[in-house]
């Protein structure tokens, strides 16, 4: 072909992307951590706390992924093609648009003994009239972390779990295993699961890299005496003695061989589960009497999972009103907008600092994912599983391996501090979200538009930017406002690369959670999540509204 | 700016299997009809023409267009005008809109083109249907807009996908006639494939397999 | 303002000689139009609010603009300029002023990353009170020589409700006493917290047979069966703690929250004002009081230093400077404001700046200074760090 140009270049400079600062990363996180006769590794071996904070890592991690998982089937299996199903993609969005930190706020305020539930409760059906001495937050086996893990990965998994449905075939698949006599969970375990896992399999590791390596979260939800191994490395970090920095260096290569086992023992189990599904199509399993146990634990598990997510956040936001509001008081004795008020001017420029960095590395990211889908359609490119990979690798490596590294050449080169640098810093973690949201609609593009294009003699840019964009309009805008969502939610790399002098909603919600403040954290938490509501409800609203005449564009249900 | 389309032992091959193997010359105002059960190549063939073939298949010979030779030219440089099974009406656009698309760029000025719009709906006895969203139209008017928007683009030949098979019994022969006429008005060389005999009859040219055999009804 | 700067023109020609007064004026000079980065802890909107008005009377006097770089814990910018120092950033470095004290301090002198003395040559430092609070020069036993300027006095005080519990106990023992009388009704922030140390160096002050071996570097030889009294309270106490001791809160504000929410029964902090102040803003109810042990509680400054990197270092010394002044120091001790204590010998103030505090409300919660009771020093920081690691190896692990 004469035609090509950068274009064709845009998949190879797109993962050099992502995988020259991962790699630039981790080798500034390995040459401390083994320097000085590997001072830091003895260190970290004598620390008492080591080993209940890899098992703690390692238990949470892998609960909530197996958990978050399970439910996500679980309702994919049972409310497939029910009314609810499409009430759930409804709530989707705002439910993925809840940023981690804020998410773990909300979770804390609803389940503390003198939180919402036991407010509710008391003392008409508990007796209490002072909070009882229960330990639910923070307790030392990670269960609410756990808890709010999964609140937070189940609409993740969710959205990779519809984003793949497609090419399962689902719906012929059921009506043949339905026709064979299956029941509806049968027939889902034996003609869907295989085909849905292969496309569900990097997200799946993706959140166990996560759920084992998520510090806001353990921060505010997980057990501190020790914390998760992720915390404690971020805590060595932030330690002033010189050589806490080499033990945290030290943790940081421990927690990514940590995950490397357990993305093994993942695989391993992989691998049980796969033959034991063949063993059960070949028992022939019809498990009629599952269906309506698995579809009432699919309503009550995704029940908690959102309301768990809508409550806290509701919590949040009467905080955010509250003037004095004392236990057992289910609402405060007075409502202000003090709280509002005394933020406003400083919302609004971290606002406007977060707007600017999220548009930035979302508007980076969808060009440049454009350009590679682009680049694939028009020279027909297949990319290999490898490229697959690299797109999850800044997901996949734990933040805490690479981004002190990061933060090292950051320095050196002198562009840490500037928030164009975070910015750049985000898009390495929003890209790959654009990417896996944007990808499966430009490929299932009517390929024949373009080709009626071309032939009615419009050049390949003009087919691109008056039929491919335009229709594909609505994705687009759903992958931007995913990656503002990702952006608005980055709190290490933000924190790490900005220096302390980009301040966004998040690192403040963070800052500020460190001060116990429900009220100005309430604030925080609410606008840190409406900027990502906003971008989905305009990925919404500006389709709909360019295409209110045009039938052949609404959205298919 | 019409002309004979000349294939020149164009040969494709996907692996060893040949798929296509045509020595053909169409006259203008001439229609080829390429007929064999699905799956045979007659699509590859098309595609071949159009400059869109897939990079798996390996390619011989040599494309003639109106004395040009389009071989090696990318598709919207062709000059090769196409007409799917299914009309492929662009859904974001309105009617007119979807014909303005098709005007050549040497068109220039707002009321010009608008008024080459009007006359190609008129021609279709569509007059006022420049701002319909083509969703609302019936399938035998969006199978005239379709013709008249490849009509516009001023191609030098035209491919003809299984155009009438997707329409009902009534309006196929009536569709088929607009389009064969038009086809004979410019006096353009057209290739049409189809697996329907009437089609074939229709179009009153010679009629062959992809791989250059003659066929007979 | 007209007024004001007249006032304090004057007023520093004659208390200074001259040659020092060209060498603050050239500081002057440079720091007009600079802007100063002060890494400060961000966890309290009060504190932040504080903040934010100095940087405008910075920007009005001095032309200096403020940047507050809110911090999650101190210790993140003592670790960034580790790490540009490392990186061979030797000026232009981004932090100019950091809250600071303790051991933050005592790795920043001992790796030599501070710039000074200069605390000492700022012009307000006539008012600092040396002699009555020795605090403001020997942080942690560190003599501070200058590279650090104090700002606001903190002391340890404990919060009740009186609604809820009428009679507080005044001693370490009766403390003792009522908590395990009263199970899962206190607690304290998990050390390396710098409020829960705060915690167990009072425990120590009240258990040790002779506290004042705290002042010097921690012998080893001794060290285990000196501190043992304080692991014996504690081990006495713990199974009574909130939670039972299993899950602690991480800090001052988390332990005050506990408070508020009822889930303990008496609090501490370091801010003799902080309850009168949470009153105020709406967050305790005002039943809330305040209460020291008899003996006295651990009592410290809070101050200022500027890295030796800083790229606005003249700016950073204003600051310093205008953070000492009478005006800015009363506004931080008015409860509706901060509620911390000043720095300042109030003797040495002339009567319309003395006046300021005289007119302070010092607010329903807050004790006077005579209630207060004697501020007890800091033990070296040796202590800190030895009995922070003893209790991870005790406490900080889930058994």
């Amino acid at each position: 072909m004469i035609w090509g140009g950068p274009l064709r270049w845009a998949p190879r400079f797109t993962l050099a992307l992502l995988v020259v600062p991962v790699a630039a990363g981790l080798l500034g996180t390995l040459i401390p951590a083994f320097s000085n006769d590997a001072k830091g590794f003895r260190a970290l071996v004598e620390w008492p706390g080591l080993w209940p904070a890899v098992r703690l890592s390692l238990g949470t991690g892998l609960g909530a992924t197996a958990l978050s998982l399970a439910i996500t089937l679980l309702l994919v299996a049972s409310l497939w093609g029910t009314r609810l199903f499409a009430l759930i993609l409804h709530l989707l969005a705002p439910l993925l648009s809840v940023p981690h930190a804020a998410a773990a706020l909300g979770l804390a305020f609803l389940i503390a003994p003198s939180g919402w539930i036991a407010r509710l409760l008391s003392p008409w059906a508990t007796g209490w009239t002072q909070p009882p001495d229960l330990l639910i937050l923070n307790d030392p086996y990670g269960l609410s972390l756990t808890l709010g893990l999964i609140a937070k990965e189940v609409p993740f998994l969710f959205l990779m779990a519809l984003a793949a449905l497609p090419q399962t075939d689902i719906a012929r698949r059921m009506q043949v295993a339905h026709s064979l006599g299956a029941g509806k969970i049968a027939a889902f375990a034996v003609a869907v699961l295989p085909g849905l896992y292969r496309q569900l399999r990097l997200p799946v590791y993706a959140v166990l890299a996560y759920s084992m390596t998520a510090v806001e979260m353990a921060m505010i939800l997980g057990p501190t005496r020790p914390a998760t191994l992720s915390a404690q490395v971020v805590i060595w970090m932030a330690d002033p003695m010189l050589t806490a920095q080499a033990t945290a260096a030290a943790g940081a290569v421990l927690q990514l061989c940590v995950v490397i086992a357990a993305l093994l023992l993942w695989t391993l189990v992989e691998r049980v589960a796969r033959r034991a599904l063949v063993r059960l199509a070949e028992a022939g399993v019809r498990a009629h009497a599952l269906d309506a146990f698995a579809r009432g634990a699919a309503l009550l598990t995704g029940g908690l999972t959102a309301g768990a997510l809508i409550l806290g956040l509701a919590g949040l936001a009467v905080w955010s009103l509250a003037g004095l509001w004392q236990f057992p008081d289910v609402l405060p004795q007075s409502l202000s907008l003090r709280t509002w008020m005394r933020a406003a001017p400083d919302l609004v420029s971290t606002g406007a600092v977060t707007v600017m960095i999220a548009a930035t590395a979302t508007a980076l990211s969808l060009a440049l994912v454009i350009a590679c889908l682009e680049a694939e359609q028009r020279f027909a490119l297949s990319p290999r599983g490898a490229a697959l990979w690299v797109l999850y690798l800044p997901l996949l490596v734990p933040q805490v391996a690479f981004l002190p590294g990061l933060q090292g050449a950051a320095l050196r080169s002198g562009v840490e501090g500037h928030w164009l640098a975070v910015a750049a810093a985000h898009l390495v973690f929003v890209l790959p979200y654009v990417f896996l949201s944007l990808a499966p609609a430009y490929r299932a593009w009517d390929g024949r538009i373009a080709t009626a294009g071309l032939a009615l003699g419009a050049s390949p840019a003009r087919v691109f930017w008056r039929l491919r964009l335009p229709m594909l309009l609505r994705p687009v805008l759903t992958a931007a406002a995913v990656g503002v969502a990702v952006s608005v939610g980055q709190y290490l790399p933000t924190l790490l690369i900005g220096g302390g002098r980009v301040e966004t909603l998040t690192t403040e919600a963070v800052a500020l959670s460190s001060g116990g403040n429900r009220r100005l954290i309430g604030a925080y938490a609410l606008l840190q999540m409406l900027l990502p509501a906003l971008g989905f409800a305009l990925a919404l609203l500006l389709p709909a509204l360019a295409f209110r005449n045009r039938r052949g564009m609404a959205v298919a249900t | 700016m019409s002309g004979a389309l000349i294939l020149q032992d164009l040969r494709i091959d996907q692996g060893t299997t040949p798929v296509v193997a045509l020595n053909q010359s169409v006259a203008p105002g001439e229609v080829l009809t390429i007929m064999g059960p699905s799956g045979s190549g007659k699509s590859t063939a098309l595609s071949a023409i159009l400059g869109t073939l897939a990079p798996a298949f390996r390619q011989q010979g040599r494309i003639i267009l109106a004395g040009r030779d389009i071989t090696a030219l990318p598709p919207h440089q062709r000059r090769v005008g196409l007409l799917f099974q299914d009309d492929v009406l662009f859904p974001h656009l309105s009617v007119g809109a979807n014909l303005a698309f098709a005007l050549p760029p040497t068109i220039k000025g707002r009321a010009a083109r608008r008024a080459l719009v009007d006359a190609a709906l008129d021609q279709a006895e569509l007059s006022g249907f420049a701002s319909r969203d083509p969703a609302t139209l019936s399938g035998g008017q969006r199978a005239r807009v379709a013709l008249m928007r490849t009509l516009l683009a001023q191609p030098c030949a035209l491919l003809l996908d299984e155009p009438f098979s997707r329409l009902d019994a009534s309006l196929r022969s009536q569709i088929r006639s607009f389009v064969l006429s038009r086809i004979r008005q410019k006096g353009l060389a057209a290739i049409l494939v189809t697996h329907d005999a009437e089609d074939a009859h229709a179009a009153g040219g010679p009629v062959i397999s992809p791989l250059g055999q003659p066929v007979t009804l | 303002m007209l007024r004001r700067h007249f006032l304090l023109a004057t007023a520093a020609l004659f208390a200074l000689p001259a040659q020092a007064q060209t060498a603050w004026e050239s500081v002057l000079d440079a720091a007009r139009g600079q802007t100063v980065y002060w890494h400060a802890w961000g966890g309290d909107p009060k504190i932040n609010d504080f903040i934010a008005f100095v940087g405008q009377e910075a920007q009005e006097r001095h032309g200096v603009t403020l940047e507050h770089v809110k911090l999650a814990s101190t210790a993140d910018a003592v670790a960034r300029v580790q790490a540009e120092r490392n990186a061979g950033t030797l000026t232009g470095g981004a932090v100019d002023l950091i809250w600071i004290n303790g051991e933050n301090f005592a790795a920043m002198k001992d790796q030599g990353l501070l710039f000074g003395p200069f605390a000492e040559s700022l012009p307000n430092w006539r008012y600092v009170d040396v002699a009555g609070k020795p605090a403001v020069v020997t942080d942690f036993t560190l003599p501070t020589e200058g590279y650090e300027s104090p700002w606001a006095m903190a002391q340890l005080v404990f919060e009740y409700d009186s609604a809820r519990l009428p009679e507080p106990p005044q001693t370490l023992d009766a403390l003792k006493d009522w908590i395990i009388a009263h199970p899962g009704r206190f607690t304290y922030p998990q050390p390396p917290d710098y409020l829960g140390l705060t915690f167990l160096k009072q425990v120590a002050y009240g258990t040790l047979s002779d506290p004042s071996v705290m002042q010097a570097p921690l012998d080893e030889a001794s060290y285990e069966a000196t501190i043992a009294p304080m692991w014996a309270w504690l081990d006495a106490v713990t199974p009574a703690l909130w939670r039972a001791g299993k899950a602690y809160p991480q800090n001052e504000p988390a332990l005050g929250q506990l408070l508020a929410d009822a889930e303990v029964d008496i609090g501490f902090a370091f801010n003799p004002g902080r309850a009168s102040a949470e009153i105020g803003a709406g967050n305790l109810p005002e039943t809330v009081r305040t209460f020291t042990l008899q003996g006295g509680t651990i009592g410290n400054a809070s101050f200022v230093a500027i890295p030796f990197n800083a790229a606005h270092a003249a700016g950073a010394q204003v600051v310093a400077n205008l953070l000492l002044d009478p005006e800015i120091q009363a506004r931080a001790q008015d409860p509706n404001v901060l509620g911390f204590q000043t720095v300042l010998d109030l003797s040495s103030l002339d009567a319309p700046d003395k006046a300021r505090f005289d007119a302070l409300d010092l607010g329903i919660a807050t004790l006077s200074p005579a209630d207060l009771g004697p501020a007890l020093l800091e033990p070296h920081a040796s202590w800190m760090v030895r009995i922070s690691q003893d209790w991870m190896q005790r406490y900080g692990v889930a058994q």
